[in-house]
């Protein structure tokens, strides 16, 4: 009895210590673990932007399917994240503040400069695979006939294939890390009403795609996110705090810290002078 | 509670920083655009640069690294920058060893 006392004042002293541990790196839990995601998650970007830098030395001649056209929109993809990143540090700062409407607002200007960076990405992937820039394996897998064999991208995707893997692979990676990173500010913005508004999203989109394109397919990775989503929000339901506004925070801009390299070695490396 | 990065910085310095990206990105456009390296080599060290620098203005001013612990920031840009290293050592030793030949047409294309 004496024993079993004695271990139960043990385990509470233990608990009361773990209690007021000091957190590692002065920082809160959520943040370092964070970090420390972030952290791997760049190794599987850096290993997949040496593999794209060792195949634009490697390979020569290297293809050049970029236009003007495609480099004034990925400029303007790029502004978009930038400026998403600034609108993201002012939500934080309204966090902080406590001023929940702000936080919001600017939660979702960060969320429409991602909506706009995916729609302006999704219409240049769409054109380059309608002039016939593609992976021939995916498509197949897809069941889309490659009608537009004959486009001016044709023979790139025939003779260079390196290049359509790196790109699609390196592109596709991003552009998924963006999509989550919008649905993840949805949540901690609007919580439970951002599922109907995903939902609607994910039907909406299913629906008007025609169904020849890539994104027909694709957009149910939107159907998948609206039920991790909805587990997370009825299992765990909380009010998202400053903290959670600023982890969300970390996350955001890396993802637009990934494309300040993918911008210049995919797009400006590949640039067709006319 | 604990802390929020909290720090006594205005939000002016952020959008100099916003402004010194989109220079920064203006500037790697022009370079691109207009193949001011004829060299792929020296154009993509030249790019890797400027972002580099960009990626340091993200880390340190919008993901507040520069107003963490220094211990936090020291392990978190040593490991990562080992790991990149050693990527570098492993790929590009290696990246520029076929030459082009001839007829310029590289390995795996039809001539």
């Amino acid at each position: 009895m004496a024993d079993a006392t004695l271990q139960h004042n043990a385990a509470a002293a233990h608990a009361a210590a773990g209690e007021y541990e000091a957190p590692l790196f002065g920082a809160y839990s959520k943040k370092v673990g964070m970090w420390l995601f972030l952290a791997s998650d760049s190794l599987t970007f850096g290993a997949l932007l040496f593999a794209f830098s060792y195949n634009r030395i490697y390979t020569i001649p290297w293809p050049m399917p970029f236009h003007v056209a495609s480099i004034i929109n990925a400029s303007i993809m790029t502004a978009c994240l930038l400026s998403s990143s600034l609108t993201m540090v002012l939500a934080v700062f309204a966090a902080q503040r406590r001023d929940t409407a702000w936080t919001r607002n600017w939660l979702l200007a960060t969320m429409i400069f991602g909506a706009a960076f995916i729609v302006l990405h999704g219409m240049e992937w769409s054109k380059l695979i309608d002039e016939g820039l593609y992976l021939p394996g995916f498509m197949s897998l897809l069941g889309v006939s490659p009608s537009h064999a004959g486009g001016e991208y044709a023979d790139v995707s025939k003779n260079v294939p390196q290049f359509t893997q790196a790109f699609f692979g390196l592109t596709a990676m991003h552009m998924l890390h963006v999509t989550i990173g919008v649905i993840y500010l949805g949540v901690v913005a609007f919580r439970k009403w951002f599922l109907p508004i995903l939902g609607v999203i994910w039907v909406a989109a299913a629906f008007l795609i025609p169904a020849g394109n890539v994104f027909h397919y694709t957009v149910h990775v939107l159907g998948i996110a609206l039920v991790v989503c909805a587990i997370i929000l009825f299992l765990k339901p909380k009010d998202y705090d400053a903290e959670d506004v600023e982890v969300s925070g970390l996350y955001w801009h890396f993802v637009d810290l990934v494309w300040m390299f993918i911008f210049p070695l995919v797009y400006l490396m590949s640039t067709k002078i006319v | 509670m604990h802390d929020v990065a909290k720090h006594d910085d205005s939000k002016g310095q952020y959008f100099w920083v916003w402004g010194a990206l989109l220079v920064l990105t203006g500037i790697e456009v022009w370079l691109g655009y207009n193949q001011v390296f004829s060299d792929p080599k020296n154009m993509l060290e030249v790019l890797m640069i400027l972002s580099i620098i960009k990626s340091a203005l993200i880390i340190g001013y919008f993901m507040h690294l520069k107003f963490e612990k220094s211990i936090m920031r020291w392990m978190l840009v040593i490991s990562v920058t080992a790991c990149f290293v050693i990527m570098y050592f492993f790929f590009f030793p290696d990246a520029d060893r076929v030459k082009p030949p001839p007829n310029g047409v590289g390995i795996g294309q039809k001539s």
